[in-house]
């Protein structure tokens, strides 16, 4: 039987592969889509939680959590296409000019 | 074992599966196409746990603009592929050690005792909908604001210098 827990696991897992794809590609779009992923995460465990114990609030902070995403997502591109047209590159290894 | 939790499997498995997939592609096009299949099963998911309405928030949001979004920025970028440089070893290591040091501790928190068990939550859409519009109405409103400061900041964002 699928309890709350299994739940968690998975949402734990995502969590881990979303980071480890922050750490591993240099590419800022990939990047992005891996911070998705551990949002997406989170929002699991939040509807997990909230069906589990029934409460309404979980599901609630996951409708937050998604319009805010969305938000974030705009505006995360729009500043990677602004920063494409200064340096012609999105990769964050050449993105290095406030690196001391 | 139900259907219910034969789906559960196969919808984790799917995910977990697709979100390998979209760190291990070299080209970003194949890794956006392998998200989108991540958050269909994420919506899957949802439905397990009987969030109707954030499903298909899932799907039209997420799947739906979001994705759309991502696509059309790697494509107006045109990234090349290029001879990848070798990923360095640092950066392997560390996403290692973070990845297992998670995943270790999420192991050990679900052998201590099992959550709290409520009534589960049937249907509770009118619930949610209810709590949205009295508890929580000053978030949802602000919420709308910061949609419309995001929106203000893209259009700002993206104009270029030469429309000044």
């Amino acid at each position: 039987m699928v309890g709350l827990d299994h739940y968690l696991l998975v949402s734990g897992l995502l969590f881990a592969l979303g980071l480890v794809g922050v750490a591993l590609r240099r590419s800022a779009l990939v990047t992005l889509m891996c911070l998705e992923m551990t949002l997406n995460a989170a929002n699991l465990a939040a509807v997990a939680f909230s069906h589990y114990l029934g409460r309404a609030e979980g599901q609630i902070l996951v409708f937050f959590t998604i319009v805010i995403a969305a938000a974030e997502v705009a505006v995360g591109l729009a500043i990677f296409v602004a920063l494409f047209r200064q340096k012609q590159t999105v990769s964050l290894d050449d993105l290095t000019s406030m690196r001391s | 074992m139900g259907v219910q939790d034969l789906l559960f499997w196969f919808f984790s498995a799917a995910m977990l599966l697709c979100g390998v997939l979209v760190i291990a592609n070299r080209n970003p096009v194949n890794s956006a196409m392998f998200l989108i299949l991540l958050f269909i099963n994420m919506a899957g998911l949802f439905l397990l746990l009987e969030a109707f309405f954030l499903a298909i928030v899932q799907i039209l949001v997420y799947a739906g603009a979001v994705m759309v979004l991502f696509l059309f920025v790697i494509m107006l970028l045109d990234i090349k592929e290029g001879a990848r440089k070798p990923v360095k070893k640092l950066a392997v290591g560390l996403a290692a050690a973070v990845g297992l040091a998670l995943s270790a501790e999420i192991w050990l928190a679900i052998q201590g005792p099992a959550a709290p068990a409520g009534a589960p939550l049937h249907g509770g859409l009118k619930e949610v909908v209810k709590q949205l519009f009295t508890n929580y109405l000053l978030p949802f409103e602000v919420t709308a604001l910061i949609l419309l400061v995001a929106m203000l900041g893209v259009v700002l964002l993206s104009r270029g210098r030469e429309v000044k």
